[in-house]
């Protein structure tokens, strides 16, 4: 077997161990933070300050009986959580968690680069399994055969198709700052500092990183909503509102394949909040202190880094959640089609100006 | 071998998903069949090096076209059984002679070419390191005249279907 088979193996199992850890951290966490937030004391019994709780909900749910709805469809009823799942696990493959590292082995030197795979359409890969992943919501809902699935199922599509729209084109900017659609090339180019034509102004911008959420603080904030939506978290969660749609569309789930739909949510809660800091907070970029600590946290320090960030957002995520009540239906739609898109149209346009203007100079100069 | 396996597994799975469009009853599993074959031949492109026409595939056929016909068929609620009887005058006969044309075609392909293919393209530097700069560059110098055609074509086409869907009268009674 070749070294590179064995390198694509390995790195295939961290990302499964990474994202399911991380998963049960990610439950526990939300439920500790919106349980802060709302004068609770939330789970502390499993574990030390309740960490294993998650554990313990997991084995639960794998134990308990996986029923059949009568009236489901039962092709399209076991292929759903799959759907689900598939898409959010390859999603995590193309996040950079680091620079190339240079490993010695056998008296040869490998090196490794820390992401699965370093595609030359990232960008495009990753839009399009998040529209691949709309599917699974789709087809639980239909397949079910009970109203309150299928009600919940039409809401996603909708709601998923019309914040893609808004989230592709929050990204084009971003893409023409860094011209390149592999989303390494895009970490890389956010390295360094800001810096100015205008002399005063230059001195203030270059203690500043030179991150894209500055230049391009609109497409993070239209980026950022669209993936609340996209993923369904409050206020956005019209897919499974408890109130009017029982559970949405896995209300008839049970079992093992309720469980892959919760871990395929906060896996793609996860994976957008690192594409996020991907994009737009310069991903696994800062200061790894090279010479005060030991040689090997230069190598674990940018994958730290991009994990600080990361679940810096994670916890916007969840304090919005524990914030803001639910939109009405119309009101998402507006938002998305007449706000979000036009703004991020106009956006891309005034982008595109000055990013001419920086290379071509004026057109009458 | 690798490229056999590679051809040969996403191209099992395009026939299939294919048959499935034909044979299936119900007007879901038509659709999600149509969604295979679409991935298929996305992968199909992976191995060809076509990684942007792979993923363009995949965002706007099998991704957003696919979705809209899933969320049409669930809104006007047609997932019954279909109706086995022809919608058009003479079908079953128009489309066994396209089906016999078409036979006709490849039999003539495989034939001249000696029955010899070439599974494997190898890695061209360009193509695999710039494809999206490869189609820009050609798309929006050779090509903009017919390129921005099509553009006004896609707008004239987004009017009218606003203008057809719109109902100017019950929106006045709604006011």
């Amino acid at each position: 077997m070749s070294i590179e088979l064995i390198i694509s193996l390995v790195k295939a199992n961290i990302v499964l161990a990474v994202l399911l850890t991380n998963t049960i951290l990610l439950i526990w966490f939300e439920r500790k933070v919106v349980a802060g937030m709302q004068s609770r004391v939330g789970p502390d019994r499993a574990g030390p300050f309740g960490i294993l709780q998650t554990l313990a909900d997991a084995i639960k749910l794998l134990l308990k009986e996986q029923i059949l709805p009568s009236k489901a469809d039962r092709a399209m009823y076991l292929l759903a959580p799959l759907i689900a799942l598939v898409p959010s696990f390859l999603i995590f493959m193309i996040i950079p968690l680091g620079p190339d590292i240079t490993v010695e082995w056998q008296n040869s030197l490998y090196t490794i680069p820390l992401v699965g795979a370093d595609l030359n359409v990232g960008v495009l890969y990753f839009l399009a399994l998040s529209s691949i992943a709309v599917y699974s919501v789709v087809l639980a809902g239909w397949s079910s055969g009970s109203k309150y699935p299928l009600l919940g199922g039409v809401r996603a599509s909708a709601q998923m198709i019309s914040y893609e729209a808004a989230m592709g084109l929050a990204l084009v900017p971003v893409i023409l700052y860094s011209g390149s659609l592999s989303l390494v090339d895009i970490v890389n180019s956010q390295s360094g500092n800001l810096s100015t034509s205008i002399p005063i102004l230059n001195t203030i911008v270059s203690f500043i990183p030179k991150w894209n959420i500055f230049p391009q603080f609109v497409a993070f904030g239209i980026f950022f909503i669209a993936a609340v939506a996209e993923v369904n978290r409050a206020p956005f969660d019209l897919v499974e509102a408890e109130q009017e749609l029982v559970g949405g569309f896995h209300t008839e789930y049970s079992g093992f394949r309720f469980a892959m739909f919760f871990l395929a949510e906060y896996i793609n809660m996860f994976n957008m909040c690192a594409i996020t800091a991907t994009f737009f907070l310069g991903g696994w970029l800062g200061p790894t202190f090279e010479g005060i600590l030991p040689p090997i946290f230069s190598v674990i320090m940018p994958i730290i880094w991009l994990g600080v960030k990361t679940f810096l957002l994670l916890f916007v995520f969840v304090w919005i959640r524990a914030t803001l009540p639910r939109l009405r239906y119309d009101q998402l739609m507006e938002l998305g089609w007449k706000r979000m898109i036009p703004i991020s149209l106009v956006w891309l346009i005034l982008s595109a100006i000055v990013l001419g203007l920086r290379e071509f100079g004026l057109p009458w100069s | 071998m690798v490229d056999l396996i590679l051809f040969f597994i996403p191209a099992a799975l395009i026939i299939i998903g294919a048959l499935i469009v034909v044979f299936a009853k119900n007007p879901v599993h038509n659709a999600m069949g149509l969604v295979m074959t679409l991935v298929s031949i996305a992968i199909i492109y992976i191995t060809l090096n076509a990684t942007f026409v792979a993923m363009v595939q995949m965002l706007v056929y099998a991704g957003a076209v696919m979705t809209l016909f899933l969320f049409v068929i669930m809104m006007i609620g047609v997932d019954k059984k279909e109706q086995s009887s022809e919608s058009i005058k003479g079908q079953t006969f128009l489309v066994s002679g396209v089906f016999l044309i078409l036979i006709s075609i490849l039999g003539y392909v495989a034939i001249s070419s000696e029955f010899k293919w070439d599974l494997w393209f190898e890695a061209v530097e360009f193509a695999v390191e710039g494809t999206p700069q490869l189609i820009a560059g050609t798309l929006f110098t050779a090509w903009i005249f017919p390129f921005e055609i099509i553009s006004i074509l896609l707008i004239v086409a987004t009017a009218a279907a606003i203008a057809l869907a719109y109902d100017s009268k019950r929106r006045k009674n709604d006011v």
